[in-house]
């Protein structure tokens, strides 16, 4: 299928990008890596009259540590982050997972602020930029602003954006030195999560896990935080994974066997931070 | 040095390698200039009666040519009870049934203008689930008094199991699943100024498509050219021609230009046939000391809305291959084909085989649970010796020839059966999470058992090359190579001299095609009786040119020379004697009749992994005897038993076509249809073993099908074996995660 | 839209409407039909190309996207008569049947020894799981890249 006419539009700032949004208002949509937009727009599941392809901006490709942060301009490609050595080495669950996304192909395309804009519950970096406690950039016409992960995802593909912003970069505390594990289940290698936990352990907080596909928006598994902070077992604790959590319903994996692989896979990520990290979680 | 059985790459290649296959999509002849390109509207719900259809709105879109509905047609309906016919008219019985028809003068406009197809549908109940079909409380076809289309076998008799030490039943499932060849279905068709129509489709039988589609509209099939060119894969769902081309040869007519048709893949997973989709009742009794006695197997076949190949004739070929490579007495098979509110069932790879080996294979490990033997020894002990051959089975086929025990024990030999066991029963007790399975299965096939020929043409040219034509038109196999190694073999001709030609009705009128496992055993060996035709003929001519007895007269097949038996001096080449011959004289075109069915057999062992904290099952390890004769060339031998496993695999643990209670397909696309991909697959570990059969001048029997046949309830028997302590005695497929996680929590909680 | 694409390095220049699939453009526009089509739903991998160097599914990018970048498909591959060692390897090792997966195939196959000039098999495996294959159960197309790598492929 093929997708239904639009007007394409290729920006080459966040400037220009802005500009074009601001002239085409409700009818224009982003354009990032085009891997969750174009298949729903071959499906006409979208219809978007205007792209504003941002995929090309170079101030927005980038990998590079700032303080004590390492910052991720949105334009950057899983396949680029997964490879790229700072990540690797001070943000290593994130350049992780992003190497977990998709196949090859799709992560050669697809960017870190696509799949976070998007708000996919079944996406996988939000859960680790939520356990990493990263910061949102986001830029419109009212100039830039920052907001928390935890307070970005706000529902089934909703986010705290609004239709003027461009989510510019992610920032991402270091943390070279805690140990993450990240779990992602699926039947297929290259399949979305059925379920997905992403954990980022030890100091200066406690652990921090991170679901996908546990309910309408990525979560964090408060209770299984909880439970560790209250001196609970790795083990106890990711009992509590499923706690206050509405995973879908499908015929292939029911939201009773997506609360199980939770507490199992939850188990299984902290004890890989656990193991990973000298400090222990 | 014959060149029989040596691993010669395949001549196909190069052109796909490079610059890629001639599909339909890619055909760029003159013919289709100007063609308009089409596009079906299907039907988005199961089971509703077709109250309005409004084209106006998307008649004025862009680029359309026309919106054509039933009520354009002027074409014979489809013959045959309950046929589908060429678009729905008053009614749609499954998501995918094709609607309409619209024409549009580029590619881009077709979604455009399909969307605007205004359909009213008025609802009628789904018929989903295979009991509920057979209860008949809803009718797919008024007037009817019932869903069932068509029975095979007889009634069950309960009492062929009296007097049975042991007897273990159970209800099990072989799922619908999707062939999906990775080029979906396509078309393309010019009708000439000679009033010919000229068709281009994407088909395993070129021949059979021209006389179902010219019957379809009307024309005697001389009237039609139907040409398959590079076919992308097909697996059964592509054999002959489904309606679609039908409506498309006749709208080119109706708007009097050329039409090409590529459907999408969202469209071929619904609107293509399905393959397998049986409910099986297995009965299995015999003794404690492992002797089985009787096995019964009752079929509840999933037919799809409309009678195809699924209905009609596969479940025949489930109850015909019930017992399996066994020596079991008491059999009885039977199968009531029913309607349901889904996409007709078809051949699949294996096409009722599969079915008949996965009920027996599950029934064998049953058993040998119930009585505690090893599955390996009860199999060893019910197995047909080399011995019984020919062997007649009580349902009525009868075995050529056969090994199956050294078959079975080669197998356990090269997995090192016991040392598997051993390591299985060690991660039990250190009560590993991951734990270990082994799956057995035994199996006998029937090959080219629609018994009919098969044409074969040959034709030395006068520089010595040699020009054929096979009726097996192939998609992927490499008849090309193989049949022109034959020939090479037979002639003495080197084979880069030798092209063989297929897929186009002109060039060969008469023939059947490529399924059910047929093209060597049949096609090979109708280009061998050509062979020996030309070979005879040629004879007379070198006797007649040097002047010698044609009884003295012999062809050194290593270099192709005639001569006089001893006197290599003097020889006369190919080329010398069609030039004698003159044109074209040194031909043959035969039709190999003398075509029996041959059982290719095998044994497949599985090893997997199962996460019990998830239900995941990893395949390790599958190693396989397939067994179909001498081997002409091993490197396609063995990429067919490659690809066989797989998909055999892939049923067991991964692919199903499922509908939600109202009909709704829920794997409808290929981002849910869980079509196994190279990282949930180990590599294959290949046995050697070739048992010729009698019955066909190659020796030879059918491979295509054999290795899916075996590796299925191989898998899945592993499965169940992994959980086998926990007290889990069955796991439907395909053995997903959820199901597994499912039969193990169910396992826990019972004890 | 106007779009300028390097294609097998030639500079094409071609007016398209705004939507065109990379794909299409390749196929229809171009005629360079090996590019094949699979799904609609990104999932087969059989429309694989490389666009600067790295293999994406053509039919999952608009051509206006590529705009300006330099794609090649398995047309380009060969060195007039000599095939690529990918190409090659197939062939050698039986890796296709019936060779509609193929030119993508080849394509991510190139993509991946790019990376991982010497691949496990494990390695093979998941560098193509994007690419779908019906007939050969992967078993050779796995024994062609890594006889491509230049390593022994046991037998
Ligand atoms: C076959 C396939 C498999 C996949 N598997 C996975 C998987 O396993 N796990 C996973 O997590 N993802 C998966 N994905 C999705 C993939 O990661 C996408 O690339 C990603 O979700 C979206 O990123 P993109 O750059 O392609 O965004 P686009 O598709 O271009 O955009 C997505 C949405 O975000 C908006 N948007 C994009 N960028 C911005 C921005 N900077 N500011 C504001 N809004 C923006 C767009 O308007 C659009 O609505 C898969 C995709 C495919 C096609
Ligand atoms: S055509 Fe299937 S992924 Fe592109
Ligand atoms: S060779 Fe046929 S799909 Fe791969």
């Amino acid at each position: 299928m093929i997708p239904a006419t639009l007007s394409y539009r290729r920006a080459s700032s966040v400037d220009e990008a802005l500009g074009m949004l601001a002239e085409h208002g409700e009818d224009a949509k982003l354009l990032a890596g085009g891997h969750s937009l174009l298949p729903l727009m071959k499906l006409r599941l979208a219809a978007p009259e205007v792209v504003v392809d941002i995929g090309r901006i170079e101030e927005l490709r980038y990998v590079r540590t700032e303080g004590d942060v390492v910052a991720i301009g949105a334009m950057t490609r899983h396949h680029d982050l997964h490879t790229d050595g700072v990540a690797g080495r001070e943000v290593p669950l994130v350049a992780h997972v992003a190497g977990e996304v998709g196949d090859p192909q799709v992560r050669h395309r697809g960017t870190i602020g696509g799949s976070l804009a998007h708000g996919d519950p079944a996406a996988d970096l939000p859960a680790a930029v939520l356990a990493c406690d990263a910061t949102l950039v986001a830029r419109g016409p009212d100039g830039a602003r920052e907001i928390p992960a935890a307070e970005f995802f706000a529902g089934l593909f909703t986010t705290a954006l609004g239709p003027d912003e461009i989510l510019t970069e992610i920032r991402v505390p270091r943390a070279a030195d805690r140990g993450w594990g990240f779990e992602k289940f699926t039947r297929r290698r290259f399949d979305w999560s059925i379920v997905g936990v992403a954990v980022l352990g030890g100091s200066p907080t406690q652990p921090a896990v991170g679901l996908v596909n546990m309910g309408e928006a990525p979560i964090r598994a408060t209770a299984v935080e909880r439970a560790l902070a209250a001196g609970a077992t790795p083990a106890e604790a990711a009992e509590h994974a499923a706690e206050g959590t509405s995973p879908p319903d499908e015929p292939h994996a029911s939201a009773g066997y997506r609360r199980h692989l939770a507490t199992v896979l939850t188990a299984r990520a902290l004890e890989r931070a656990a193991g990973g990290s000298p400090a222990g979680l | 040095m014959s060149m029989m059985g040596t691993r010669v790459v395949r001549t196909e290649d190069h052109k796909l390698i490079t610059v890629g296959g001639s599909y339909v999509d890619d055909l760029r002849e003159p013919d289709l200039d100007g063609a308009v390109h089409a596009m079906f509207v299907r039907s988005p719900v199961a089971h509703a009666r077709v109250t309005a259809i409004d084209s106006r709105e998307a008649a004025r879109a862009p680029g359309v040519v026309a919106v054509l509905t039933a009520a354009d047609l002027d074409l014979d309906p489809p013959g045959g009870d309950h046929a589908e016919p060429w678009l729905a008219g008053d009614a749609v019985r499954y998501v995918g049934q094709p609607v309409a028809l619209v024409l549009t003068e580029r590619r881009y406009q077709l979604a455009d203008a399909a969307e605007l197809v205004d359909v009213d549908y008025d609802p009628l109940p789904a018929v989903i689930d295979l009991d509920d079909a057979l209860a008949g409380t809803t009718l797919l076809f008024p007037g009817t008094d019932s869903n069932v289309a068509k029975t095979h076998g007889k009634p069950f008799d309960e009492s062929a199991f009296d007097g049975c030490e042991v007897v273990v039943t159970r209800r099990i499932v072989n799922q619908r699943v999707a062939p999906a060849p990775l080029e979906v279905r396509g078309a393309a068709c010019a009708w000439g100024a000679d009033g010919r129509l000229t068709m281009w489709l994407s088909t395993q039988n070129p021949q059979l498509a021209r006389d179902a589609i010219a019957g379809g509209l009307g024309l005697d099939p001389t009237a039609m050219r139907l040409i398959a060119p590079d076919v992308g894969g097909g697996f059964g769902a592509k054999i002959g021609a489904d309606p679609d081309p039908v409506v498309l040869g006749w709208a080119a007519r109706h708007v009097g230009r050329p039409v090409r048709w590529s459907e999408t893949r969202s469209e071929n997973l619904t609107a293509m046939t399905h393959g397998r989709g049986q409910q099986q009742t297995i009965t299995i009794g015999g003794s404690r000391d492992g002797t089985v006695r009787a096995f019964g197997l009752d079929v509840v076949q999933d037919g799809g809305a409309y009678p195809r190949l699924g209905t009609t004739l596969l479940p025949g070929m489930t109850t015909l291959m019930a017992t399996g490579t066994y020596r079991i007495p008491r059999v009885e098979a039977y199968s009531r084909s029913v309607l349901t509110t889904t996409t007709p069932t078809a051949a699949y790879r294996g096409a009722g085989r599969p079915e008949a080996t996965a009920a027996i294979e599950r029934a064998m490990d049953l058993f040998a649970t119930e009585i505690g033997m090893d599955p390996a020894e009860v199999r060893r002990r019910n197995l047909i010796g080399p011995d019984e051959f020919p062997y007649q089975t009580p349902t009525g086929a009868t075995y050529d020839t056969g090994e199956y025990a050294a078959a079975l024990d080669r197998v356990l030999a090269a997995a090192d059966y016991d040392g598997l066991r051993a390591e299985q029963t060690r991660r039990r007790a250190a009560g590993d999470p991951v734990v270990l399975g082994l799956g057995l299965a035994s199996y006998v096939e029937i090959t080219a058992g629609d018994a009919g020929g098969e044409s074969g043409r040959m034709t030395v040219e006068p520089d010595g090359s040699v020009t054929a034509w096979t009726g097996s038109s192939p998609h992927g196999q490499g008849h090309a190579t193989s049949f022109a190694m034959v020939l090479a073999d037979q002639l003495g001709i080197p084979m880069e001299r030798i092209t063989v030609r297929h897929g186009d009705t002109d060039e060969v009128a008469k023939a059947v095609g490529t399924f059910g496992s047929r093209s060597l055993q049949l096609g090979g060996s109708a280009m061998r009786q050509a062979g020996d035709e030309v070979i005879e003929k040629a004879r007379q001519l070198a006797a007649e040119a040097v002047e010698a007895s044609v009884d003295d007269i012999e062809l050194n097949t290593d270099d192709g020379a005639w001569q006089v038996r001893g006197a290599p001096s003097g020889a006369i080449s190919w080329a010398q004697l069609a030039a004698r011959a003159g044109d074209g004289a040194l031909s043959a075109d035969v039709w190999y009749s003398d075509a029996k069915p041959t059982f290719p057999f095998g044994a497949h062992l599985a090893v997997v992994e199962v996460d019990t904290g998830t239900g995941k099952v990893v395949l390790r390890r599958l190693i396989a005897v397939d067994d179909a004769g001498p081997v002409v060339n091993p490197l396609a031998f063995e990429g067919q038993r490659h690809g066989g496993l797989a998909q055999g695999a892939a049923q067991a643990l991964l692919e199903e076509m499922t509908y939600d209670a109202d009909g709704n397909p829920t794997t409808g696309t290929l981002a849910d249809y869980e079509f196994i991909s190279a990282t949930e697959l180990p590599d294959f570990e290949l046995l050697d073993m070739a048992t010729p059969t009698t019955l066909n001048p190659l020796g030879v029997k059918g491979i295509g099908e054999a290795a899916t046949i075996g590796s299925t309830p191989a898998v899945q028997n592993a499965v169940v074996d992994a959980l086998s302590h926990l007290g889990v005695r069955h796991v439907d497929m395909p053995a997903g995660p959820q199901r597994v996680w499912q039969a193990i929590s169910d396992a826990n909680r019972r004890v | 839209m106007r779009v300028t694409i390097e294609v097998n390095g030639r500079r094409t220049e071609e007016e398209v409407e705004d939507r065109t699939l990379l794909v299409h453009h390749l196929r229809d526009t171009l005629g360079l039909t090996a590019t094949n089509i699979g799904c609609d739903t990104t999932s087969c991998g059989a429309c694989t190309v490389l666009v600067d160097g790295e293999s994406v599914k053509s039919c999952t990018v608009l051509a206006a996207q590529a705009d300006g970048a330099a794609v090649t498909t398995v047309e380009g591959l060969a060195e007039g008569e000599t095939l690529h060692p990918v190409q090659q390897a197939f062939q050698d090792h039986h890796g296709l049947q019936c060779g509609f997966c193929t030119p993508g195939m080849i394509m991510a196959a190139v993509s991946l020894l790019e990376a991982n000039p010497r691949p496990t098999r494990e390695d093979v495996r998941t560098g193509l799981e994007g690419n779908l294959c019906r007939c050969t159960g992967y078993h050779n197309i796995v024994d062609a890249v890594v006889a491509a790598s230049g390593q022994e492929v046991p037998r």
